[in-house]
C-alpha cells in the first residue's frame, strides 16, 4: 500500500516537473507587445507561455536581486541591465540557440555595449526616447498658440506649469528619467554622476512639483487618451499609444509626442535570462521568436516603439518607420543622450531628493 | 501534558508566523546594502561568527538623521487616526440601524455589508479612481447638477485617501459594533427612559457604554492596517501624501536598500505593538467579563 502511494506521489512529481519544463515565464513592461504574438509563440513552439508585466525597473530589479524570481526572460532597461549584470543576476546568452540574431541592428548593438560590453548577456527588444506628450487643444487653450510644445520649458518653467495644472500634468515616477531631463534643461550634463551637479536639478523640479497632479509611470497612457490630463512627461511609445487610443475612441482628444529640443534621453529595453531561470532553453526559444523580423515588426507596429532589429524594418508600417518620433532622423539622433547607472551612495541621494521633490519633505 | 500541548499550539503559531519573520527582518536591518543576490551583506554564507561580527545599528542611526522618516511615521499616524475616527462616525449609525432593524431584515443588511468583500479589494479601489477622477462619475454628476462649473480635483489628494480607507475598512468597524449592539438588552433603554432619561441621554449613557467594546475592537481593526497602508495611498493619493508604507516601498525598490527598509519596518512594528497589546488586553477583559 505504502509503495503504491509513494509511486503515485513520484508519478505526480514527475508529471509536474515535466509540465514545469514546458512553461516559459516572461516578465515584460506593461503595454509592450501585440498580444497575438503570445498566442503565436505558443502555437509555434507548443510551450506554455506565462506573461506577466511590470511598470518600473525597480520592481523588476528587486525581484531579480531577491533571487528565485521564477522568470525565464526579463526586460530591464540599459542602466539597470548594467547593474544587474554586475550583481550576477543574468546568465550569458547561448548564441547558438539564437539563429535570428543576425537580424539585429549593429547601430543599436553598439550603443548597448555601454551597458553590456560584449553584447553577451542581452539583446535589444525596443528602444525609444523620453519626452513630452500633450493634448494639443488643451495646451493651446492654457498657454496660447505659441506654447513651447517641443521644449522642456513647457514642463520646467513654473509659469507654464501653473497654467497647465488645472488640465492636469503627470510626470514619470522615475528619478533616473526626470533628473537628467531637468539637468538638460539648465544646460548641465544629464549623465552627471556628481552629487553636486545632480543637486542642481532639485530646485528646477521642486519649483514645478506642486503643479504636478501625479508622479506615475503607466497611468498617463489612459489619462492622456481619455483627456483626464493634458501633459505627460513619459516614454515615447506610451504617448504614441495614447495618441492611437484617443484616435480610435474618436473623443476629440488629439495627442502629440515631442522629443525635447534641449536633448532627450534615449533608452534601451533588453531581453535577458536570469541566472536562476527554470527553463533557459525555453527562454532562448522566446527570445529567438521575437528576434524574427516579422514578429518584431508586428510588435513595433502595435506598440509604436523602435526596435533593435534591422531586418524587421521592411515589415514596419509607414506610420512607424516613417515617424521621426519613433525612428528619429539624423538631427534628432544627434540630440539624444544616454545615461549610466548611479552608484549606491548617489542613488540614495537621488531617491531622497526625489521623495523631497514629490512630497515636500 | 494535554494542557502543555494546548498552550504550545498558539505559541508555535506566534513563533512561526510572527517571531521567525521578525527575526529575519531584524537581522537584515543590522546588515549593509550590497550589489548582489540577495542585496545585502553579510549573509549566512559568510559563516555565523563573521555575520554577527559585522552587525551594527547604523541603519537605525541613519533613520534618526533624516527627518523624512519621523515625518512619514507621524503623517501615517495622523491619517490612520483621522480615518479611524471617520470610519467610526460612518460605521456606528449603520451598525445601530442594523441592530434596531426588524429581525427578518438583519441577515439581508448583514449581507449588504459583507457583499463588497466578494469583489477584489484592488478592483474596488480602482472603481474609486473612476468615480473620483476629473472626468469621473462624481464630477460629471456635480457638473450636470450645476453645483460646480469646473471639475474638482479629488483623485490624487489626501481626501481620496480618506475616502478609500473609510470605504475599505468600514465593514471591520460595523461588524464588531453591530455584534455588541445586537447583544444589548433592549429593556435597559426602556428602564433608562422610565427613570427619566431623554432618548438622547439614554443613548449616550446606556447604549454607547454598552457598545464600547465593539467600538474599541472596530477602531483597532481599522487603525492597525491603515497605519501601514500602501495600496490605497499609492493608487488614490497624490504626490503630497506621505505615508510610511510608501517610504518603505521606496527603500526597497528605489534605493534597493533592504537593510534600511528593514529598519523602517522594525520601527513600524514597534509603533504597532502598543495598540496591538492594548487591543489584546481589551479582548481578554471582554472574554473574562463574559465568563
Amino acid at each position: 500500500m505504502i509503495y503504491r502511494i509513494l509511486g503515485g506521489v513520484a508519478a505526480a512529481a514527475l508529471t509536474t516537473s515535466a509540465a514545469l519544463a514546458e512553461e516559459v515565464r516572461v516578465y515584460n513592461w506593461s503595454d509592450y507587445i501585440d498580444e497575438s504574438l503570445l498566442e503565436k509563440f505558443e502555437q509555434e513552439t507548443g510551450l506554455e507561455l506565462i506573461y506577466d508585466v511590470f511598470d518600473s525597473n525597480e520592481v523588476l530589479e528587486t525581484k531579480l536581486l531577491a533571487g528565485g524570481s521564477g522568470y525565464d526572460v526579463v526586460v530591464p532597461s540599459g542602466t539597470f541591465l548594467q547593474r544587474q549584470i554586475t550583481a550576477g543576476a543574468f546568465q550569458k546568452l547561448d548564441m547558438s540557440k539564437l539563429d535570428n540574431k543576425e537580424n539585429l541592428w549593429d547601430v543599436i548593438e553598439d550603443r548597448l555595449k555601454k551597458y553590456d560590453p560584449n553584447n553577451e548577456y542581452a539583446v535589444n527588444y525596443m528602444w525609444g526616447t523620453t519626452g513630452i506628450g500633450l493634448n494639443v487643444n488643451k495646451v493651446k487653450e492654457a498657454l496660447g498658440d505659441d506654447a513651447p510644445m517641443g521644449s522642456l520649458a513647457l514642463i520646467f518653467e513654473p509659469s507654464n506649469m501653473e497654467k497647465l495644472q488645472n488640465c492636469g500634468v503627470h510626470f514619470l515616477d522615475a528619478p533616473a528619467e526626470m533628473i537628467p531631463a531637468a539637468l538638460a534643461y539648465i544646460g548641465e550634463n544629464p549623465d552627471s554622476q556628481d552629487p553636486d551637479t545632480i543637486g542642481k536639478a532639485e530646485p528646477v523640479l521642486t519649483a514645478v512639483a506642486p503643479y504636478v497632479q501625479k508622479f506615475h509611470s503607466s497611468e498617463y497612457i489612459n489619462a492622456l487618451a481619455n483627456g483626464d490630463i493634458c501633459v505627460a512627461f513619459g516614454w515615447s511609445g506610451d504617448i504614441l499609444q495614447a495618441r492611437d487610443r484617443a484616435a480610435e475612441a474618436d473623443n476629440g482628444v488629439e495627442i502629440e509626442y515631442h522629443a525635447p529640443s534641449e536633448g532627450a534621453l534615449m533608452w534601451f529595453d533588453n531581453m535577458a535570462i536570469p541566472v536562476d531561470a527554470p527553463n533557459p532553453d525555453g527562454a532562448h526559444k522566446f527570445i529567438n521568436f521575437l528576434l524574427d523580423s516579422q514578429n518584431m515588426a508586428t510588435a513595433s507596429n502595435y506598440v509604436y516603439y523602435a526596435n533593435g532589429n534591422l531586418a524587421s524594418q521592411e515589415f514596419l508600417e509607414e506610420d512607424v518607420i516613417g515617424d521621426t518620433a519613433i525612428y528619429p532622423d539624423e538631427a534628432t539622433l544627434d540630440n539624444l543622450y544616454t545615461t549610466s547607472p548611479y552608484g549606491p551612495k548617489v542613488q540614495r541621494k537621488v531617491t531622497r531628493m526625489w521623495t523631497k521633490i514629490k512630497s515636500g519633505t | 501534558m494535554r494542557r502543555a500541548a494546548l498552550i504550545a499550539v498558539p505559541y508555535f503559531w506566534l513563533l512561526v508566523l510572527f517571531l521567525v519573520p521578525f527575526i529575519i527582518v531584524f537581522k537584515i536591518s543590522l546588515s549593509d546594502a550590497a550589489l548582489a543576490i540577495p542585496p545585502y551583506t553579510p549573509t549566512l554564507r559568510d559563516g555565523i561568527a563573521a555575520m554577527f561580527a559585522e552587525f551594527d545599528f547604523e541603519n537605525f542611526v541613519f533613520l534618526t538623521e533624516d527627518d523624512l522618516y519621523w515625518k512619514a511615521y507621524l503623517s501615517s499616524l495622523r491619517i490612520a487616526l483621522l480615518s479611524t475616527f471617520l470610519t467610526l462616525l460612518v460605521g456606528y449609525p449603520i451598525a445601530y440601524g442594523m441592530a434596531r432593524a426588524p429581525e427578518e431584515w438583519r441577515p439581508t443588511l448583514m449581507m449588504l455589508v459583507i457583499l463588497p468583500f466578494w469583489t477584489s479589494f484592488l478592483i474596488r479601489v480602482y472603481a474609486w479612481m473612476g468615480i473620483l477622477s476629473n472626468e469621473g462619475l462624481l464630477n460629471q454628476l456635480l457638473i450636470w447638477l450645476g453645483l460646480i462649473g469646473e471639475p474638482l480635483q479629488m483623485l490624487n489628494t489626501n481626501f481620496a485617501v480618506y475616502v478609500g480607507i473609510v470605504y475599505t475598512y468600514l465593514p471591520f468597524m460595523i461588524l464588531p459594533i453591530y455584534a455588541a449592539l445586537d447583544r444589548m438588552d433592549g429593556s435597559l433603554i426602556e428602564a433608562a427612559e422610565d427613570l427619566g432619561c431623554s432618548r438622547l441621554q439614554a443613548f449616550w449613557l446606556v447604549t454607547i457604554p454598552l457598545s464600547r467594546n465593539g467600538i474599541i475592537a472596530g477602531s483597532f481593526l481599522v487603525f492597525i492596517p491603515a497605519l501601514g497602508e500602501f495600496v490605497i495611498p499609492s493608487l488614490l493619493g497624490g504626490s503630497g501624501t506621505l505615508m510610511i508604507g510608501k517610504v518603505l516601498w521606496e527603500e526597497f525598490f528605489n534605493n534597493r536598500d533592504w537593510p534600511v527598509a528593514s529598519a523602517v519596518a522594525v520601527i513600524l512594528l514597534l509603533i504597532l505593538v502598543i495598540p496591538i497589546v492594548l487591543f489584546q488586553r481589551n479582548q481578554q477583559k471582554q472574554a473574562e467579563a463574559e465568563q
